[in-house]
């Protein structure tokens, strides 16, 4: 036995070393292959955008003829794409910047509302007591999966119509013209993003610990007491993941704002009129370049600095609906 | 070249209205029920006080009513929903079963004309195509993606580059895809980086987005493209939450990275992956933005959402566009039921 052993020991320690190398060997290849196929998606992700990027500063003559990488052995720098696209008179340069407006008169009450009236559903539905509290519960729950092409048509006529039930007029058309027609626009990113806007919120106030609401209810405070004072600046995270969440869609949407702030330059967001200058003015590239980035340029300042708040609020909630 | 804020003026009139409305209404209604109960209150004391010195037998303590408050919490939402999204949805499935200018009852009618039209047809082909697609190829990628960057240097930084296009529109996002495919007939330089690939390699350049199905396969790009960061995301926050200790055990039995990936990994994130396949299928299902940008459904890339717009908004056939967006929530149900299955076996497991 004792005559046997040391080969095997020595053979089995011979092999081991082989393969701890073999390994490390094999590791440091998989660790190079690892990081080049990083390296490759984090290019693909990005180049296009950068390409976009550099486009937009480079004179329409060279931009229409040669491709962005010229760019760097051939530096030709102008503002004159934002300048045209923002400012310019001409009907067919964009005219962005009333867009620009547009876009911020639409988002603003379009995230303020919605958040507003689920933050208190939400607390209703998680610490009053009433009747029928889970059934409503599970209805807005549910709600969420409705795609929002399933109301579009009514709403639609609900604005511009009214609802009349057998020649009986219970709402008359609402009649909007001109900046007014924001109304409808808010109207409808406010009733959309409530499903997911109570959901979130009610995952967040259902979790506060019970302890506190009671001691404050012995105290006597009141219900919206105990909203103002004890919730709100306890869910203030959600809040804000909730206010990026809306900001981003409703800045970003395009379906409902061609639906229900029309074409015209009074209303239509920049999405709207980006749509419209792809569709027939595809080949100038100066001014969707140029126009592209003051769309993506506002969100993304918002996104990046904000972005630890976005990931706390993607990673609470799941579906948008 | 002059900017005119003049006239600019009236949207931030009704900007400063919407704010002041949303003011009215939310500090009203906080305002209205703080001073309403409050005054009820005094009122009850002042009852027990006179009937305390009158000697009177004291008034019953009522209950406070706490179906009242939360009437007025929930009033908002209930009514916003109420008119905006489940009348509505009735009512866009009642107009499925009714003509264009929904007048009279044609039946089924327009879900038989939605599977006898070939264009049509090809729609939900297409459709079919991206829900299959996306979803796999952006969960893959995501998951990929964050395996890799786990751990390693300027994870944060490596993060954020292929989770940016979250927060740029489908718009921009199409606008952004159709330069990389731009094209320039033969001979002349290429502005498009696709084709430049192509022609460097020695290949002919090409229209990419007028052949099909090429065409639909590239818009499936920009919405992998989008959805990828967010796959990343979720998935990289399941893989940091395995416990420690199972992978340091798994670690010390030798198992190979592969092996580790396999069997520890994977099945340590599945119902992080199920959210992740769910979330990213509804919204490919309902993607509207990116194909009306970049080819405005033409080329048979069309898709239900894209067709749907068309029908209802462009053509005035409100029964048609009905029955469309009726089959786009039926396809959104039974992933949803899927999803929420699955939520229960886990938590019956957990």
């Amino acid at each position: 036995m004792t005559t046997t052993t040391p080969p095997v020991a020595a053979g089995t320690q011979d092999t081991s070393g082989r393969s701890t190398r073999v390994s490390r060997v094999r590791k440091r290849l998989s660790g190079r292959t690892a990081t080049l196929v990083t390296i490759v998606i984090a290019v693909v992700w990005t180049i296009p955008t950068f390409g976009l990027f550099v486009s937009s500063f480079r004179p329409e003559a060279q931009l229409k003829t040669t491709g962005w990488w010229t760019f760097f052995s051939d530096p030709q720098f102008t503002l004159q794409n934002y300048q045209d696209v923002l400012f310019g008179r001409s009907s067919n340069s964009g005219q962005l910047a009333g867009y620009f407006i547009n876009s911020l008169v639409i988002t603003l009450p379009s995230v303020l509302f919605p958040i507003a009236f689920a933050a208190l559903a939400a607390y209703a539905l998680a610490w009053i007591n009433f009747r029928g509290r889970d059934w409503i519960y599970i209805s807005i729950f549910a709600l969420q999966i409705v795609p929002l092409q399933m109301a579009l048509v009514p709403l639609l006529s609900f604005f511009s119509r009214g609802v009349s039930l057998g020649g009986v007029t219970l709402m008359p058309a609402w009649n909007l013209d001109g900046a007014q027609n924001f109304a409808q626009v808010w109207f409808a990113h406010t009733c959309f993003a409530l499903p997911f806007a109570v959901y979130l919120l009610h995952n967040f106030i259902a979790q506060l610990p019970k302890d506190l609401m009671e001691a404050a209810r012995v105290d006597g405070a009141t219900h919206p007491k105990i909203f103002r004072t004890i919730i709100l600046p306890l869910i203030t995270p959600a809040l804000a993941a909730l206010g990026i969440f809306q900001f981003l869609w409703v800045w970003n949407d395009l379906l409902v704002a061609l639906i229900f702030a029309g074409g015209s330059d009074v209303t239509a967001p920049l999405t709207v009129r980006l749509a419209e200058m792809a569709g027939t003015r595809g080949n100038e590239w100066q001014r969707l370049t140029a126009g592209a980035f003051v769309s993506i340029v506002v969100p993304l300042i918002v996104f990046l600095s904000l972005q630890r708040y976005f990931v706390r609020g993607l990673l609470s909630g799941s579906v948008k609906g | 070249m002059s900017f005119d804020f003049a006239d600019q003026a009236p949207k931030f009139m009704m900007l400063l209205w919407g704010l002041v409305g949303f003011a009215v209404v939310v500090g009203g209604l906080l305002v209205l029920l703080d001073v309403v109960p409050a005054h009820f209150s005094r009122r009850r004391e002042a009852a027990l006080v006179a009937a305390s010195a009158s000697g009177a037998p004291l008034p019953r303590r009522t209950k406070p009513r706490e179906g009242l408050f939360a009437l007025f919490f929930l009033l908002p939402t209930v009514l916003l929903l109420l008119i905006g999204l489940v009348v509505p949805a009735v009512r866009t499935t009642l107009l499925s079963f009714m003509d264009g200018g929904s007048q009279n009852w044609v039946g089924l009618d327009n879900y038989r004309w939605m599977f006898a039209e070939d264009a049509i047809l090809r729609v939900l082909l297409n459709t079919l195509l991206w829900v299959t697609l996306v979803p796999l190829v952006a969960t893959s990628i995501g998951l990929l993606y964050a395996v890799l960057v786990d751990k390693a240097r300027l994870e944060a930084v490596a993060k954020s580059l292929i989770f940016m296009p979250m927060a740029i529109s489908f718009v921009g996002a199409a606008i952004i895809w159709r330069f990389v495919y731009a094209y320039r007939g033969e001979g002349e330089d290429q502005i498009g980086l696709l084709n430049q690939i192509v022609v460097s390699l020695g290949g002919e350049p090409r229209q990419w987005l007028l052949d099909s199905p090429l065409n639909t396969l590239l818009l499936i790009v920009i919405m992998v493209w989008i959805q990828a960061g967010f796959a990343m995301v979720v998935l990289s926050a399941a893989i940091k939450a395995i416990p420690a200790d199972i992978v340091e055990a798994a670690r010390l039995d030798g198992v190979s990275p592969w092996q580790m990936f396999w069997q520890i990994t994977l099945p340590s994130i599945r119902s992080a992956l199920i959210v992740v396949v769910v979330t990213i299928s509804i919204a490919t299902l309902k993607v509207f933005d990116i194909v009306r940008t970049a080819t405005n459904g033409n080329y048979d890339t069309s898709v239900i959402a894209n067709e749907m717009y068309n029908q209802a908004f462009r053509y005035g056939e409100n029964g048609q566009g009905s029955a469309l967006a009726v089959f786009l929530f039926v396809l959104v149900v039974p992933i949803v039921i899927f999803q929420i299955r699955n939520l229960r076996r886990q938590r019956r497991e957990g």
